[in-house]
């Protein structure tokens, strides 16, 4: 009771100071035309009501997550796990789920319109640069703020190559996996020895250099006009209407994707993994453990840039145009966005991130200009409510033989 | 048991470390023999960890020269490997491993996956065999558990396998860095300050288990150590070092006889 009185207090106090702060732009209105004052005293009426409430809900919420971490505190344990991760944790509410979501994915683009599936498309991309990406930053530690140029190489691969050589959809996608991972070690190789914020600088700086370059080598990339008339990928020779070809293409994404999740999946769980989540934790104790930091690191760099890489062809082939324009480090942030707010190191967060922040901007249309200051507080709501991402990683829980290891 | 007949598994001859115009480590000269437990032992700043960093291999040594004898070694490595300037990760494979001072887990990951990871230089499986998972690789997973439970039962951590390094008691943190090192097949154990911040009676327990551990594993033992009753009924032979000089060397009788040695740890009388 008491708490709630203070809550009323505090929720009232910040509505007061925001109406109060809010005022001379809410309230007065200036016709510069009529030359006269409007006194709108209505708006702050609202603004008090909106900003108590929205306080009040707040603080209810941050009492919460506050009590519940004290009670973890207290006991010296591992927070419990959520509701909801216990829920994934068992076998018999995962599968049936994870059929019933095929399903609908398989019979996705029969459901709804091109519109819809075209949306999907694209947050399937985005699913799999997460998942990329999640290896060089959630597995290995290495903050990359320059992903971006990865997806640039892939795209710009497909994209040169279908236009001077009339190379095909299907011949330059492992083409472009492989030049993308020649990319990742190129910049892998002089970032070896930095770490954290440095690690950051150069790899921005490196995202910032592909995009200048592809800006401005006019020969070689076309400039900031970019590539038009880049071939769609090809079905057996059939020609398709574009209908079809968001069709055919939702299902190429959708084989991908459920690629990525088996490769990235049993990654994580091996010894390669292992090696990446001790390199993230401490790298002195990694070398002298016996891990080739150097082979480690690389690796990690490679198989994040393959991935870019790959879905820079598919995004090539599915827009059909590509120019500089789209690799900005808007969309690097973006999807560092994702692999954070998803979680780190895991899986099924990153997926559900790339959903949430790739969904959530295409379906707050109806909120206009709005919409990004609602994808911003959604952010900023997720991060203080779940700091380690809407999903926390699963360690995975080793059987021991008992019989071999007296033995061992 | 004759000491000086057994062969030796690391000697260092006159090893100098400078740090710009510090002379950090002066003419050290070192060797461990086979079965052996040395303890390095001197004042704070005497250089024991500039020490134990030259030969792991995180710095090289300025001048001298650091030879290996690994087990199984053939005919060419009879000669000892010479391990100057040697990548951390090499040393390590090639059977020196180490714990640290100020104890480096893997925080977040668990007891058992600390271990695991000694393994990693021991196995082979590659990305194709991360993704494909051929019975080769399953098979080589489940020994990486299966020797890692084990070593854990080795240093009495068994029950707590699971549990985030991180949330494990201090002392049970220094026995898994233990176990980890093990997990890398070492032939010679580097223990850095291994009793640091334990109370008498976990020193024991401790003391108790390099001596199985010695044995059961064959390993050599050098530690660097502070805890005098430990090294004391420890040590095979000890070396003091003072301003990254060796001082004195010796059985521990005749190392804590030795007038330069007490002059070192308890400062020199001046009688006016």
């Amino acid at each position: 009771m008491a708490a709630l009185m203070h809550n009323l207090k505090r929720a009232l106090g910040a509505s007061l100071w925001l109406s109060f702060l809010t005022m001379p732009l809410m309230v007065i209105r200036v016709d510069t035309v009529e030359k006269v004052v409007t006194w709108r005293w209505k708006h702050l009426l609202w603004m008090l009501i909106g900003s108590f409430v929205l306080a009040l809900v707040w603080h209810f919420f941050m009492d919460r997550r506050d009590k519940g971490g004290a009670a973890a505190a207290s006991m010296d344990v591992e927070p419990a796990p959520s509701r909801l991760s216990g829920w994934l944790a068992n076998p018999l509410v995962v599968r049936p789920l994870m059929i019933l979501g095929l399903l609908l994915a398989v019979a996705f683009p029969f459901l709804f319109n091109m519109y819809q599936t075209n949306i999907l498309v694209s947050a399937l991309i985005y699913v799999v640069l997460g998942l990329g990406l999640n290896i060089t930053v959630g597995l290995a530690g290495l903050l990359d703020l320059g992903y971006v140029a990865f997806y640039a190489v892939g795209a710009y691969c497909y994209a040169l190559l279908n236009h001077h050589f009339h190379l095909g959809f299907w011949v330059v996608l492992p083409l472009g996996a492989i030049v993308g991972s020649f990319f990742g070690i190129l910049l892998g190789f002089p970032v070896l020895r930095l770490r954290g914020d440095y690690l950051a600088i150069v790899t921005l700086g490196f995202g910032q250099i592909v995009k200048l370059v592809l800006e401005n080598w006019n020969d070689f990339s076309f400039g900031p006009s970019g590539i038009s008339g880049i071939a769609r990928p090809g079905f057996f020779g059939v020609s398709y209407s574009v209908e079809q070809a968001t069709t055919y293409m939702y299902y190429i994404m959708l084989g991908l994707v459920l690629l990525t999740i088996f490769v990235t999946a049993r990654l994580k769980d091996s010894r390669i993994g292992r090696a990446w989540l001790a390199l993230r934790e401490d790298e002195i104790a990694c070398q002298a453990m016996g891990i080739d930091n150097t082979k480690a690191k690389l690796l990690a760099f490679a198989l994040g840039a393959t991935f870019a890489s790959l879905m820079g062809v598919v995004f090539a082939a599915k827009t059909t145009f590509i120019n500089p324009a789209s690799f900005t480090f808007m969309e690097s942030a973006m999807i560092l966005a994702i692999v954070v707010l998803g979680g780190m190191g895991s899986v099924l967060g990153v997926i559900l991130g790339a959903f949430l922040l790739m969904l959530l901007p295409e379906y707050m249309r109806a909120f206009a200009e709005y919409r990004m200051l609602l994808f911003g507080a959604t952010m900023i709501v997720v991060m203080v409510f779940r700091p380690q991402g809407l999903i926390k990683a699963r360690r995975k829980v080793y059987q021991i033989n008992t019989e071999t290891v007296g033995q061992a | 048991m004759s000491e000086t007949n057994r062969k030796a598994v690391l000697s260092i001859r006159t090893m100098s470390m400078n740090f710009g115009g510090l002379r950090a480590l002066s003419d050290v000269d070192l060797e461990v023999r086979e079965g052996e437990v040395v303890a390095l032992i001197g004042p704070n700043g005497a250089g024991k960890t500039t020490f134990f960093n030259c030969i792991t291999g995180i710095y090289t040594p300025t001048e001298g020269e650091i030879l290996a004898y690994p087990r199984g070694g053939n005919g060419k490595d009879a000669a000892g490997v010479r391990i100057n300037g040697m990548r951390t990760n090499h040393v390590c494979e090639l059977g020196m491993a180490r714990t640290f001072q100020n104890i480096r887990l893997f925080p977040s990951m668990t007891a058992l996956e600390n271990v695991m990871i000694g393994r990693h230089c021991r196995t082979r499986s590659g990305l194709l065999g991360a993704i494909l998972r051929p019975s080769a690789t399953r098979r080589e997973e489940q020994e990486v558990v299966d020797k890692s439970y084990h070593l854990l039962q080795r240093v009495g951590l068994e029950k707590v396998a699971n549990e985030y390094a991180r949330n494990l008691p201090y002392g049970a943190q220094r026995r898994l860095e233990i176990a980890r090192a093990l997990a890398t097949e070492p032939f010679l154990l580097l223990l850095d300050e291994p009793a640091a911040g334990m109370n008498p009676q976990e020193t024991l327990e401790l003391k108790d288990m390099v001596v199985q551990i010695k044995q059961e594993f064959q390993v050599s033992v050098l530690l660097i150590e502070h805890d005098m009753k430990m090294v004391m009924s420890l040590s095979d032979r000890i070396y003091v070092m003072e301003y990254g000089r060796v001082i004195s060397t010796g059985t521990p009788a005749e190392v804590s006889a030795d007038p330069q040695v007490i002059r070192a740890y308890l400062g020199e009388e001046h009688d006016a």
